[in-house]
Order: structure tokens, then sequence, then C-alpha cells
């Protein structure tokens, strides 16, 4: 069959997922059909509520960028102050960088 | 000149065309400037044609070896030479054509979208002459069978790429990131010229196969090897040697980061074709082979947490690309270290392989449309940092869904190419070495969630009042984003034509060594 991919422990076909993925889209339709009708847009069924306080512009409560995964950055706190100060931007230290994982290299391959 | 002749003279073609579009584009910048656009597309177009053309030829009638300045039938070795090849020669296999075909589908999409990126800049004649001449030394480099010739094609392209990064200066750290990577490139490079005079002083020759064909084990060889390992491994952006790597690719035009992913891989070719097709079985390849591992687990762990605390739309990507090359060098290192061992090889080390060369073209084309439609965003916000982005898929519809489908493919998530890439990568090493594998799937959900943060920053959340003036690129930058697109859906729809056309060939011919070989000294 076209796009069946053999990888030697299994097999992949795309199209066989697209139709699986088309299947279970039909069938939360369905699923969703069944339900009762009784939402209505732009009413205060609609709007957040935030414990009585109003609803900021939208633009300000935007999450931006900087906001993501600090939770993991923070985490791996020890790990990143080593691994960033290595890329310091010093040509001097990229080329000693290169000199390092040469030798590296050469010590591996003549005792392996 | 009849059809024929010029069928035969294709390899040649395929390097003097982009170099005389190269040469001439100045001239027609100064007497034609409303032609000149025209000019670098049809070169471009002249030139993947001819990429593509050769392609079908090595498909259907195998490996071409072409001589240069050789009568046609003459063989690769005169009569009077010794029994041996003293010409430069082309030796275009699976393996190369592959590459080529990858480079011509990146650099025509690069084209057609620098032409109108770079619309508001001055002297654009000079800088698609630069794009063409990085365009002839990824072909050189992937063509040539000649180690001196592949030296001269790597510094055309070291020292283009790095003539493009600086072109448009960004208040200095363009030309800082430019300088960075010209440095390190050509330290990489001299080390290559080194281990290549190494092997010239040794056996009188520069051609790979008559090299390969002599090579004993001998400590000057292995030094040879060690430097050219690095030195490619410099070129292709790999970690420890990967450093002014994300130095250069965040700071160079969009469209020329696009064709500098391809020239980085021209890099990974090199090694590859070095290890395989040059030292072959000579050595014990398990050594190498973990050797490629690490640095393959290095390159896709250290890229992928470099890139998770980036504020830089283009630098977070930047250590993306870095991070992917890890797991190219994983699938074929995998292959490498039971490279003696038929019955692996043939269990797992085949598809391991395939995956990591499956995993080159892939990049090539996703990573290519990322860049194209950061670059969309940047041309119409001027704003680099993702703290200060939000909301633009409103108003660039077109640039969020071309940049929805490289997120998708990058992150192993089916049906776009990356995800069947990645599965023989993970199926194979799991069955190599499971921790491995687990490392791979770490990185590649790393991946997913990190793009997520891009594509969340960028183009979700309500309309910002900055962009409010905002809208979409022109429809020529469309264009080449959607020609990468449609490769990368296309390349994940039928991953099983993509393998058994493109990719099984390239894995042979870096599995036999022998043919590579025979091609060249068996004649021409």
């Amino acid at each position: 069959m076209i796009g069946t991919l053999t990888t030697g422990f299994g097999v992949w076909n795309p199209l066989i997922w697209l139709c699986g993925i088309a299947a279970s889209l039909f069938l939360s339709w369905l699923i969703w059909q069944c339900g009762e009708s009784d939402y209505e847009g732009d009413t205060e069924q609609t709007a957040p509520y935030l414990s009585g306080n109003a609803e900021p512009e939208k633009g300000a409560v935007h999450i931006r960028a900087g906001n993501m995964y600090w939770g993991f950055t923070a985490a791996l706190k020890p790990y990143y102050e080593r691994l960033i100060p290595l890329h310091s931007g010093i040509v001097n230290d990229y080329v000693s960088w290169f000199l390092i994982g040469a030798v590296i290299l050469f010590v591996v391959v003549i005792l392996g | 000149m009849n059809v024929d002749f010029l069928t035969a003279s294709l390899p040649a073609l395929l390097i003097t065309v982009p170099l005389f579009g190269a040469f001439l584009t100045p001239v027609c910048g100064r007497f034609l400037p409303n032609a000149r656009d025209a000019w670098v597309i049809l070169t471009s177009i002249v030139s993947s044609a001819i990429a593509v053309l050769l392609a079908v030829q090595v498909y259907a009638k195998g490996t071409i070896v072409y001589v240069f300045g050789a009568a046609p039938g003459l063989g690769t070795i005169p009569a009077d030479s010794g029994g041996m090849p003293i010409r430069i020669l082309f030796h275009i296999d699976g393996f190369g054509v592959f590459m080529l075909i990858s480079a011509a589908i990146v650099s025509f999409a690069g084209i057609l979208y620098l032409t109108v990126s770079q619309s508001r800049r001055s002297s654009r004649s000079e800088f698609y002459a630069l794009y063409l001449l990085l365009v002839a030394g990824i072909f050189g480099m992937v063509s040539t069978d000649d180690l001196f010739n592949f030296f001269v094609f790597l510094e055309i392209n070291s020292l283009a790429a790095s003539a493009l990064t600086a072109y448009h200066r960004n208040g200095g750290l363009a030309i800082e990131g430019a300088l960075k990577y010209l440095i390190i490139n050509t330290v990489g490079g001299l080390m290559i010229l080194f281990a290549i005079g190494l092997l010239y002083a040794k056996y009188n020759s520069l051609n790979m196969a008559v090299i390969a064909s002599q090579l004993s084990l001998t400590t000057l060889n292995l030094l040879a090897l060690i430097l050219l390992i690095a030195g490619l491994a410099t070129k292709a952006g790999v970690v420890p040697f990967h450093f002014a790597t994300p130095d250069a690719y965040s700071v160079a035009p969009s469209g020329v980061t696009t064709l500098m992913i391809v020239a980085s891989q021209a890099g990974l070719y090199g090694l590859f074709r070095i290890i395989f097709s040059v030292y072959g079985s000579m050595f014990t390849p398990a050594a190498v082979g973990w050797i490629v591992i690490i640095l393959g687990v290095l390159s896709m762990f250290i890229g992928v947490t470099m890139a998770i605390p980036q504020k830089d739309i283009k630098r977070l990507l930047s250590y993306h690309a870095v991070s992917q090359t890890g797991y190219m060098l994983l699938g074929v290192g995998t292959a490498l270290a039971i490279f003696d061992d038929t019955t692996l090889i043939n269990t797992f080390g085949r598809m391991a392989m395939e995956g990591g060369l499956f995993h080159i073209i892939n990049h090539a084309l996703y990573k290519g449309l990322l860049f194209l439609a950061v670059g969309a965003v940047i041309y119409r916000t001027g704003v680099w940092n993702l703290n200060q982005m939000g909301g633009l898929g409103h108003k660039m519809k077109w640039t969020m869904i071309f940049f929805l489908i490289g997120t998708l493919a990058i992150a192993g998530i089916p049906p776009f190419n990356g995800f069947a890439s990645k599965l023989m990568i993970y199926e194979s090493t799991f069955a190599f070495n499971p921790a491995i594998a687990v490392i791979a799937m770490v990185v590649s959900i790393l991946t997913l969630a990190s793009f997520m943060k891009v594509f969340h920053s960028v183009f979700m959340g309500p309309e910002l009042p900055e962009y409010a003036n905002v809208r979409e690129v022109p429809k020529r930058m469309l264009a080449g984003m959607a020609i990468l697109a449609v490769f990368v859906i296309a390349f994940g729809f039928v991953p099983d034509l993509t393998v058994n056309i493109l990719i099984a060939p390239a894995a042979d011919a870096l599995l036999h060594q022998e043919q590579y070989i025979l091609c060249v000294l068996g004649g021409g």
C-alpha cells in the first residue's frame, strides 16, 4: 500500500493514520451533536469569572514568551549556570573548544 | 552542440551555471537592473534543473563519473599516468544526488523569497552573486571526488556564507556573527587542509577513491581522520564545534540562513563520505561510531536545552538546527558502530542509517521553512524578540500556517516528514541502545515544547495595538515557503517512496565502499 513505511520493527502509514484521525473527529462531532444547545455567545455566560474583578484588556493578558517555561529553566538553574557562559560569544573561547574537541577525539580514536 | 553532449556535460554545468550566473549578476544589475531579479531566479531554476536531471540519470543508469578535461570515453585513468587518475573527477552517486536534490529545492525556494525580502536593501546584485556562489560551493562539495577540490568548494561555501551573513548589517551584530563564523570555519578548514596534506604526502594522490584503495591503519592516517572529523563537524555545527553556528544563523537574512542549513549539511556529507567511502572498514568502526553517536547526543541535548531559554526568535531556531543535526549523527553513527557486523546491519543498522540520512533532507526542508516564516514575521514587524511579539496570526494567516507545518514537522508530529525519519531513528537506536533512543525522544518532546512557546508567543493571543498595521508578506515570499511546505507534507505522506527512491541509494552508496572505489578506478 502506498505510504507504508516498514521500519523493521513495525509499520507506519500516514494515510491510515489520517483515516483514524478523521474517524475520531467524526465520532467527536457526533457526541458533540448529542449535547444540549444552550450556548449563547457574547453574553455573561461566556465571560470569565475573576473573583468579581473586571476583565482586563485582551492585550494585557497575552502570555509573552518570557513567562513560559520559567519553571523549567528555574529547575535546571545549575545546568544553565554552567551551559550558558560557555556560549560566551568570544572567538578565543570558540577556538579553544575546537582544540579541546579535536584533542579528545584524537585520544579516543588512538586508544580505541 | 547536441543533446547527448549536453547530457554528458551535466556534471560540469552543475558548477558552471551558478558560477556563470553569479559573475554575470553584477553586470546584469549594472546595465539591466530591471531584469536582475529575473536573471538570478532563472539561474537558480537552471541550476536546480541540472541537479534534478543528474539525479534522474543516476537513479536510471547508476553512478556518474565525470573527468574534467578528458575526451568522452577515455576513462578516469589516462594511459600514461601510471595507473592513477590525475585529472579532477566528479563522482556523483546516490548520496551525492540526494544532497543535490536537497540543495536544489532549498536554493530555489530561498532565491524566490530573497528577491522580495531584500528588495528594500542596496547592492543587491553582489548579494545575489554571493548567493549563487554559495550554491556552486554546495554543489561542488557534494559532487567532487578530489580532496583538494573538496577543500576549495568548502572554502567557497564558507566565504560566501560569511559574506552573505555580514552583507546587510544589523547594527554590527551581523558583521560580528559573520566574522566568528568565518574564523571558526577557517580554523576548521585549515585542519582539513592539513589532513589532506598528510594523505597526499603518503599516497601521492588527492583522489578519494585512490586513497581509499591504498589506505592502511597508521597513526598518521588516524590523525588525518580526526582532523577531517573536527573540521567537517565545525562546518556542520556539531557540539562542541558549534559555537559560531547560532551566532551566524541568527543574524543572517532568513533566506540566506535557509541555504546555510544546506551548506552546513554539505559538511555533514563530507564527514560521512570520508568515514564510510574513504576510511570504510579499515579502522575499528565501533570506536568512531560511538564518537559520532556521542557527538550526536551532545548536539541534540545541548542544542535543544540552549534553545528553550532564548528570546531572540532566530537564535532559538539556530540552536534547534544544532539539535536536529544530532539526530542525523545518531542514526548514521549507530550504523557505523555496527558496520563490521553484517547481521546487525541488516537487522537495524541500515534502518538507522536511512533514518539519519532521511533526517538530513527533512531538516533542510522544515528548518528552511521555519526560517523563511520567521523571516516573514521580522520583515513585517522588524522585531526579533519573542517577548515583544503576539497575535500576528490574525494578520499573517499564511505565514502562520507555514510556520505551523514546520513546527509540527520538526517536533516529529505525524503525518509530517520529521515523524517518519525520527521513527526510523528511534526504532533502530532502541535496538542498539535503549537509553540513547529515550534521550532522542526526550529531545523531541523538548523541541515540541519549545516550538509551542514560539508559536503561541508569535501568532496566538489577541491582536496587539503595535501590530495593527501589519499585513501578510508578498506572494513571492509565500511561494518560497509554499515550495518547502509542499515537500514537507509530500515526504511525510509517502515516506516509503521517499526512502526507496532517494534514501536507499544514498545509504547503499555509503555502505558499499568497494563499489565506490570500483566506479572510479574501474573506468569512467
